[in-house]
């Protein structure tokens, strides 16, 4: 063994032993735990542990809070990514306009609620949020709209914990796409422009094709936050009302750490994962056709 | 003709801006009432309409929140002081820790060579598709076993496998000209000789901002605290805001109080340091 080879091994054995014991480990871990019924009894005494084959999964089929947590987590992703994608590429837009002055402070200000706690900014929404009292149903009145009761009614709560987490999260994809805008060929451009392309021709026919890449990225990267959705609901509904909000994640912590079903829970973190995995793939497929990757 | 077509640009121009600034401005207020709302007297922002600034500033909830009390005898606070050290201890240590293992091994893959480097690159950017949660039931058991459930080591050992961190202190190093470190090869360094004084001085940028990153994380980090934290003594401050925030729904300007001292460190870090940070996010290079 060479010298650098020696001085590389022992620069990457101390990480590499780290994430084989917290992550590689308890990954391969994960999938024998979830066949099989690893419950409090065997919390207390290995020998009570017994092999369950798919049958958590089967269970999980005919738990009705499952199939709801599902469709509450599908309903974040599905209206959530789009929300979260357009207001980030709408504030980079903005931010892109040459007109625009003093950039540097408004992107500082725009991306601050990034880089806050989830917990103690849930906190601060849930009073923004509250039906009486609350900053957004008073300015919802200016323009005449009634006090909605947003996470006390099973209709509103997922809607309303979407406005926080669109607020929460924007910025960073407005960063990443005001680089990638930034990038959009001037030559190509100034070339549609004097074509006589309107603003939305050039939006379309220019700049979207090249962003294309990076928003393919941001959108497989936001389906996957937005399906491991669990300290707002923790924080702001407690998964209600009437177990509206939730999601995937939120009755996994349940089952595994408050009932200690752990064998369950490590199905139920499967089902996600394999959720991901799926998306991630059709995401990047139709990118391929559209020839942005 | 062309002082109307110069008019309309003018219109653009402060169309623009205003709609930049109100944009900024509906996307901090939320930020500002938190810290007006925990000045206001006790009960005072409920009310109609909702108050944005305070009549009479108070540290009132700052004191109800931090100040250890006798009541009926026992003593009681909300444990928000110790969580303060626990998160300061918990994300500090993670950091320094951190940096310590990823630096190195990011410099590694990018420039030592070694048998197995690239599959083991190939490993590692695979890993990034399975989330973390997968892994957080078994690693609790596993944690339970070895007697770190509720201990500080169990809420920081996870957020040391920086497989993001290793790939991004690599990419950045990537840019450092290999004829740079043959040459200090040829004039005899040893290998550690180069990476402390050759390659850590140039990644001290990179370093910085990773740094950054790991604090925050760590700092916010709230899932698995949450689960392996028992003990209220040692909650970090995520999990006890989240604890209070349960139980004292109601105490709106206590609640902000205690948001103010949980996001407050973080923002001032982050304004600090912005440049490193939004640099960092575009994936770190050297240059800038």
């Amino acid at each position: 063994m060479t010298r650098q080879e020696r001085t590389a091994w022992a620069f990457v054995l101390p990480v590499l032993a780290i994430i084989g014991l917290v992550f590689v480990l308890p990954t391969t871990l994960a999938f024998g735990l979830s066949v099989t019924d690893y419950s409090i009894y065997a919390l207390a005494d290995w020998s009570n542990l017994r092999f369950v084959g798919v049958g958590n999964f089967t269970a999980l089929l005919t738990t009705p809070l499952f199939w709801r947590a599902l469709s509450n987590t599908a309903l974040f992703a599905l209206l959530g990514v789009p929300m979260a994608i357009a207001a980030s590429l709408f504030a980079a837009l903005l931010l892109d306009a040459e007109a625009v002055r003093w950039k540097p402070l408004w992107r500082v200000l725009l991306f601050a609620p990034y880089v806050t706690s989830v917990v103690a900014t849930a906190v601060v929404w849930r009073f923004l949020l509250n039906e009486r009292y609350g900053l957004i149903n008073y300015a919802l009145g200016w323009v005449g709209i009634a006090p909605i009761d947003w996470l006390g009614s099973p209709t509103s709560s997922i809607p309303a914990i979407l406005l926080f987490v669109t607020w929460k999260v924007f910025g960073y994809n407005m960063v990443v796409f005001t680089a990638a805008l930034s990038a959009v060929p001037t030559e190509l451009m100034e070339a549609a422009r004097l074509d006589g392309a309107g603003r939305w021709t050039r939006f379309r026919h220019v700049t979207l094709p090249s962003i294309g890449p990076t928003l393919l990225l941001a959108a497989v990267m936001s389906v996957a936050g937005f399906l491991q959705i669990f300290a707002e609901p923790y924080v702001m509904t407690l998964g209600g009302p009437a177990q509206s909000t939730t999601t995937v994640l939120y009755f996994m912590y349940d089952q595994g750490f408050k009932w200690w079903n752990l064998g369950l829970a490590s199905a139920v973190a499967f089902v996600l994962f394999l959720l991901i995995l799926a998306l991630t793939i059709v995401q990047t497929r139709i990118g391929r056709r559209y020839e942005w990757l | 003709m062309a002082v109307s077509g110069l008019l309309a640009r003018r219109a653009r121009v402060v169309a623009l801006n205003l709609a930049v600034a109100l944009l900024a401005l509906a996307v901090i207020i939320p930020l500002v009432w938190m810290v007006t709302v925990s000045f206001m007297p006790r009960y005072a922002s409920s009310a109609f309409p909702p108050p944005f600034w305070p009549t009479r500033w108070t540290w009132e909830n700052y004191h109800e929140l931090l100040a250890r009390r006798l009541i009926d005898g026992a003593w009681f606070d909300y444990r928000i002081v110790p969580a303060i050290g626990n998160s300061l201890f918990v994300a500090g240590v993670s950091t320094l820790l951190g940096l310590m293992l990823t630096v190195p091994a990011g410099y590694a893959f990018a420039k030592l060579k070694f048998r197995g480097r690239e599959r083991l690159l190939q490993l590692l950017i695979a890993t990034l598709v399975v989330p973390g949660q997968v892994a957080m039931l078994p690693l609790f058991l596993i944690f339970k076993e070895l007697g770190l459930v509720n201990s500080y080591a169990g809420v920081i050992l996870p957020s040391l496998a920086g497989i993001f961190a290793i790939l991004f202190v690599r990419q950045a190093t990537l840019a450092i000209p290999d004829e740079m470190l043959d040459a200090a090869r040829l004039d005899g360094a040893g290998e550690m000789r180069i990476f402390v004084s050759l390659v850590l001085p140039l990644l001290a940028p990179v370093t910085v901002t990773l740094a950054l990153f790991m604090f925050l994380g760590s700092w916010n980090d709230f899932l698995w605290p949450l689960i392996v934290l028992a003990d209220q003594q040692r909650y970090t401050l995520p999990v006890a805001v989240a604890a209070i925030a349960r139980e004292h729904a109601a105490d709106g300007e206590l609640m902000m109080a205690a948001s103010v001292v949980t996001t407050m460190p973080v923002l001032l870090l982050f304004l600090m340091l912005q440049r490193y940070y939004l640099r960092g996010l575009l994936g770190g290079s050297l240059k800038g």
